[in-house]
């Protein structure tokens, strides 16, 4: 086994934890498997990509599209993957609105919800075959050239910029949740939401602040995914799999749990397709999801469940 | 004026289904009143519904001037309305000054520090540990810091569910020791017991539920030989609203 896999399993992993870490919030507040989240992820490459449309000529005509240093891309991106990340909040704030949010204050059940948000991700990932057609679409077109990174690995700039991002974003994320007030209401309310209440916590504030962050991390993975591979209406579908197969491994409702689970799944999928054959690739987070569901239900870090 | 006013309040988990039948209760300013009855009268269901944890299914709760029927809980702690659920009523997840610190949210910035000091100095067993979380803590401990964490916030009424249920006598009469030095602070307290003797020792007034509906609101000594009360809970006597 060469020692590459170590490093295609780390950027495979970021894609995967920064998603599950979107998921693991929302499962931990609002308390349902979110099946519309892999459509987040595709939803904000997607947004990104059209203002980075939009952006690109406009750059280009002011004589500075062209790409940053050693990277496959110009000021565009950085600053559209922002403008896509407000979309996507906007996105899922809405969809809370006018169908979880309704559905929760009219009390049903969890099961109720995940089957809502079954059918919300159908219409999500149609609605961008229909809008985008289901042909793939990439952020740039420049090739990148991996280069030796030690230990006889290679990887392009692009590459490790994303993993080097994930990093910045997951401990931040930490931080903010450990220590700041807001990340002290998540957990409150993570634990018993009808005591956050009691307690004088506004829940609904608590919501949308998670929906918050599990959209701009899902926007960021979308994009991370769709520059290092490509972008497709079914990608976010793609990845569901992996989501919650890494979301489950760390233990539902912990941050740093999901991050670890993402390149756990991101190493193991690196190394089927290196030893067993890259058919086989999608199949690993099945198989790591039924795993931990009989060995470990509740995860690395779960503390519930 | 009452600080606290039901009037023909209904309250239950499904539309169609009164746990809380048309109650009307005036408390006023200052006043300690307990709450009695037998297992499942809907005496937690009722103190829940004023906090807006279980639905008003009808008639209307007022704070002082403000309608509060159905107003979100936290709307309501903010208020100056503070509850104790009967379980559950810390977050175990979290240390003791965690627990502290959500609640001293609802004061303005400059008091929170001075108001916790004053909280943790009158509980001197959280004081000593406010880093542990309080799911370690014993029985008794947790009423302690369920309390503190209500008083944090300087409610204008404190209402408490069995704060003395599950614990050993002699918790049972620190809980209480506390509630006397609560109600000398003047705090407005409403107490649901299955502790008789010592809620009515501890309160001027008694609200008696039977079946979701008031069955007796009077001064405490009227209840205190426990025959008229023992009569209440078996239900051969009705409405006797001496207030
Ligand atoms: N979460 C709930 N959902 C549905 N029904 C409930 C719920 N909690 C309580 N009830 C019902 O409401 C009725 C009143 O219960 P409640 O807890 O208010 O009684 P209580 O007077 O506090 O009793 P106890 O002295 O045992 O605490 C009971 O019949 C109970 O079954
Ligand atoms: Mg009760």
């Amino acid at each position: 086994m060469s020692p590459q896999v170590l490093i295609d399993g780390i950027i495979a992993g970021s894609t995967i934890g920064l998603g599950a870490i979107g998921l693991t919030l929302t499962y931990s507040i609002l308390r349902f498997a979110n099946f519309t989240h892999g459509d987040f992820l595709a939803w904000g490459a997607y947004l990104t990509l059209t203002v980075s449309g939009f952006l690109g000529g406009l750059l280009a005509g002011l004589g500075i599209g062209d790409p940053l240093g050693p990277f496959s891309f110009g000021w565009g991106l950085p600053v559209s993957l922002l403008a896509g990340m407000a979309l996507t909040v906007l996105l899922t704030l809405g969809l809370d609105k006018v169908l979880f949010g309704r559905l929760r204050r009219r009390g049903a059940d969890a099961i109720i919800i995940v089957m809502a948000s079954f059918g919300a991700s159908m219409a999500l990932r149609s609605l961008l075959e229909f809008i985008f057609t289901a042909n793939p679409a990439y952020f740039t077109r420049e090739l990148q050239i991996a280069q030796k990174i030690g230990m006889g690995m290679r990887a392009t700039p692009d590459q490790m910029l994303t993993v080097g991002l994930t990093a910045v974003l997951v401990i931040a994320l930490h931080v903010f949740v450990t220590r700041s007030s807001t990340g002290r209401a998540m957990r409150a309310v993570s634990e018993n939401p009808g005591l956050a209440g009691v307690y004088g916590l506004d829940v609904q504030q608590v919501i949308r602040v998670t929906w918050i962050i599990g959209a701009a991390l899902a926007c960021v993975a979308g994009v991370m995914s769709g520059l290092l591979v490509q972008i497709r209406p079914y990608m976010g579908f793609d990845l569901l799999l992996p989501l919650f197969a890494a979301a489950i491994l760390g233990g539902i409702g912990s941050i740093p749990g999901a991050m670890l689970g993402g390149l756990i799944i991101g190493l193991a999928e690196a190394v089927t397709v290196q030893v067993v054959g890259a058919e086989w690739r999608a199949g690993v987070a099945f198989v790591v999801l039924v795993l931990v569901l009989i060995l470990r239900p509740s995860g690395l870090f779960g503390r519930r469940v | 004026m009452s600080l606290l006013r039901l009037r023909d309040f209904s309250a239950g988990y499904e539309t169609d289904l009164p746990i809380v039948k048309h109650v009307d209760m005036d408390i006023s300013r200052g006043e300690a009143v307990c709450i009695l009855g037998p297992n499942g009268a809907g005496k937690s269901t009722l103190i829940k519904a004023i906090a807006g944890q279980v639905r008003c299914l009808g008639g209307s709760v007022h704070l002082a001037d403000d309608d509060i029927t159905n107003a979100p809980s936290h709307a309501l702690a903010r208020r100056g309305l503070g509850f104790v659920p009967q379980t559950e009523n810390i977050f175990t997840q979290m240390t003791i000054r965690e627990n502290m610190q959500i609640a001293a949210e609802l004061l303005p910035k400059a008091r929170r520090a001075d108001q916790m000091q004053r909280l943790f100095d009158m509980f001197p067993d959280l004081k000593a540990r406010p880093n542990t979380l309080a799911g370690a803590l014993s029985g008794g401990q947790r009423q302690m810091l369920a309390a503190a964490r209500a008083l944090l916030t300087v409610p204008e009424v404190l209402i408490l569910d069995e704060p003395s249920a599950g614990l050993s006598p002699k918790l049972v009469g620190q809980v209480f020791e506390t509630l006397r030095q609560i109600r000398a602070a003047g705090v407005t307290l409403v107490l649901v017991e299955q502790n008789v003797r010592a809620a009515l020792d501890l309160t001027e007034r008694a609200v008696v539920l039977v079946d979701g509906r008031l069955a007796h609101d009077g001064p405490t000594d009227v209840l205190r030989d426990g025959k008229l009360l023992g009569e209440l809970f078996l239900g051969s006597r009705h409405a006797e609203v001496v207030a």
